[in-house]
């Protein structure tokens, strides 16, 4: 299948000399939730700004469904919805004034009966005559997605949908996303909250310092780098591990008062009955145990905290390699 | 074309003056008033005809176009400045529309309202004093041009405007010295020399002599000529306002 978006090369110096983005190289393919990762300043605002015509790549080309954003700019851009990270509202229009001018400037004739559609997908509806300078910050959240729905785009792009909004609103974005997606719609989003690329990203984009550091299937990266880890609470606190357990690979914590085993929960031996086997043996008792399974937060910062992108990159390689 | 965005923009835009009426549209209506109360009635009364017309009525087309030209810009400039600060410009730059598409919509918008209160003062005019228009489609005509020319001035500053001491900062600054000095209350004739040469420098002076000639056939300044102003001067607004989208100026980095 032909993706939907494709940035090929994609590089961004502002004015100020400041590198937002490095060689950028990605497809997304039609229908996908895609969520990009990255911290404050990692160049994901930058990247959508640009396939949406807010700024100006300094090289490289982008493609929606095949249009050229700056020579086919209108075809292309008929086809994006964006929803940007601030509240950037007509505050004394009506909602449903402010939801018209954005058909309208799509190029979408006035049709009343989808208007009412997308505001009651919101639970708009009841607010459609209110001046949005009266709406809660939630709400007005909301407007902005019915504006950039209005036109019906293919592809969506939600950048930063749940910062600042509450549990009920953010459970609601999540539903509204996999309406859009069982519609066919691809949603692109980016976060702070790999809760929320890990409640509903279908793949997975980690960006840091202007450079796309990797792009996986969300299910296939936790796998890969998803860790577990049983941790046992000592009876007596340990000054060293046993030498007879190097070959465990064991970590002392709490001032040696725990001992961490990490293991791949998906090999065949995890080793854990083993170990605690020797722990018998050698008289090391312990009075509780836990495991803990790495979330993609514990992946990201650990992608994060490598010392350069690229290390991480070919780390990543080595893993997919030895998997 | 993408002539429904053209419309959006535009309904947008008018829609915005009937919600701020008092603001747009009576507001300038009393300031005039106050002029013919002033200038007309107190002090008019005493003043001569000026090549045969009273006092009164002569100072009509320079208020009409003193507003309509101020009006033009401060529309203009307002209805782009205020996207840009609020950020909702946004959606105009991810929209699928052309620079001139955006233009239409913004200068037609502030534009209609222009004219549309130039023609307000009008009416408002015959009430005070004995209006004559000699010349009606070239009134209107030159009424259109004027609106249209300084609401693309206008879209020009509010683009280029970074905050909103330096959007008051031209129409204060120069629009109001150039209209006060254009010939609204006084004929060139009555300025002595060298006072008569240097006003001719003054783009506003080419305005208001060409609309007085299409109410009274008195013109300070060749109609020809006149029209060469106008179009010059629109013609350098639009390549400014061309070249600000294209280079993304102020609006896309």
């Amino acid at each position: 299948m032909a993706p939907v978006l494709k940035i090929s090369n994609l590089s961004k110096t502002y004015a100020t000399g400041f590198t937002a983005l490095k060689q950028v190289d990605l497809e997304i393919n039609k229908g996908e939730i895609f969520a990009l990762l990255g911290p404050n300043g990692a160049g994901k605002t930058t990247l959508i700004s640009i396939v949406c015509g807010l700024t100006y790549p300094t090289t490289g080309t982008v493609t929606v469904d095949g249009f050229d954003i700056v020579k086919d700019y209108r075809a292309a851009r008929d086809r994006i919805g964006l929803v940007p990270q601030e509240l950037k509202t007509d505050a004394f229009e009506t909602v449903r004034a402010t939801v018209n001018l954005s058909r309208g400037l799509f190029g979408k004739p006035h049709d009343e009966a989808r208007v009412e559609q997308v505001l009651r997908s919101l639970s708009l509806w009841d607010k459609k005559d209110s001046k949005i300078l009266a709406l809660s910050g939630g709400m007005k959240r909301r407007v902005m997605i019915a504006k950039a729905l209005a036109h019906d785009p293919q592809v969506l792009f939600l950048d930063e949908p749940t910062a600042g909004v509450d549990v009920e609103l953010r459970r609601d974005m999540w539903a509204l996303v996999r309406t859009l997606r069982d519609q066919g719609v691809t949603v692109i989003l980016t976060t702070h909250y790999i809760e929320e690329a890990e409640e509903m990203a279908d793949r997975v984009g980690v960006i840091n310092r202007g450079e796309l550091v990797l792009v996986e299937d969300k299910v296939e990266l936790m796998r890969k780098l998803g860790k577990k880890q049983l941790s046992l609470q000592l009876a007596a606190p340990l000054a060293a591990v046993p030498e007879a357990l190097a070959a465990y690979g064991l970590e002392l914590a709490k001032d040696g008062s725990e001992l961490v085993y990490t293991y791949d929960a998906k090999q065949e031996h995890v080793g854990i009955a083993d170990l605690i086997r020797r722990l018998e043996e050698l008289g090391v008792e312990f009075k509780d145990l836990r495991t803990h399974q790495s979330s993609l937060e514990d992946i990201f910062l650990g992608l994060l905290n490598q010392p350069a992108p690229a290390a991480a990159a070919q780390d990543i390689a080595a893993q997919e390699a030895s998997a | 074309m993408n002539w429904r965005a053209i419309r959006a923009i535009y309904l947008f835009e008018m829609h915005r003056t009937w919600r701020t009426l008092m603001q747009s549209v009576l507001a300038p209506v009393l300031s005039t008033s106050l002029y013919f109360v002033v200038f007309g009635g107190a002090i008019g009364s005493r003043m001569k005809d000026v090549d045969g017309v009273p006092y009164g009525a002569f100072i009509v087309p320079g208020l009409i176009i003193m507003q309509t030209l101020t009006q033009s810009v401060s529309n203009a400039s307002f209805g782009i400045y205020f996207p840009k600060f609020v950020g909702t410009i946004y959606e105009v730059l991810s929209a699928p529309i052309s620079f001139i598409e955006v233009v239409l919509g913004y200068v037609g918008a502030a534009a209609t309202k222009a004219i549309l209160l130039g023609l307000i003062i009008l009416v408002t005019a015959s009430l005070f004093v004995p209006v004559r228009i000699d010349h009606p489609l070239f009134m209107l005509l030159f009424l259109v041009a004027t609106a249209t020319t300084f609401a693309l001035f206008g879209f020009v500053i509010g683009i280029w405007a970074g905050n909103f001491e330096q959007l008051q900062m031209v129409p204060l600054l120069i629009l109001t010295p150039l209209s006060f000095l254009g010939g609204s209350f006084y004929s060139l004739t009555m300025l002595p020399q060298p006072w008569r040469t240097i006003t001719l420098f003054n783009p506003v002076v080419y305005l208001i002599s060409a609309f007085r000639w299409s109410f009274y056939s008195l013109a300070d300044v060749q109609i020809g000529v006149s029209l060469m102003a106008i179009l010059i001067f629109m013609a350098i607004c639009l390549s400014a306002a061309g070249w600000m989208f294209k280079t993304g100026y102020k609006l896309k980095t």
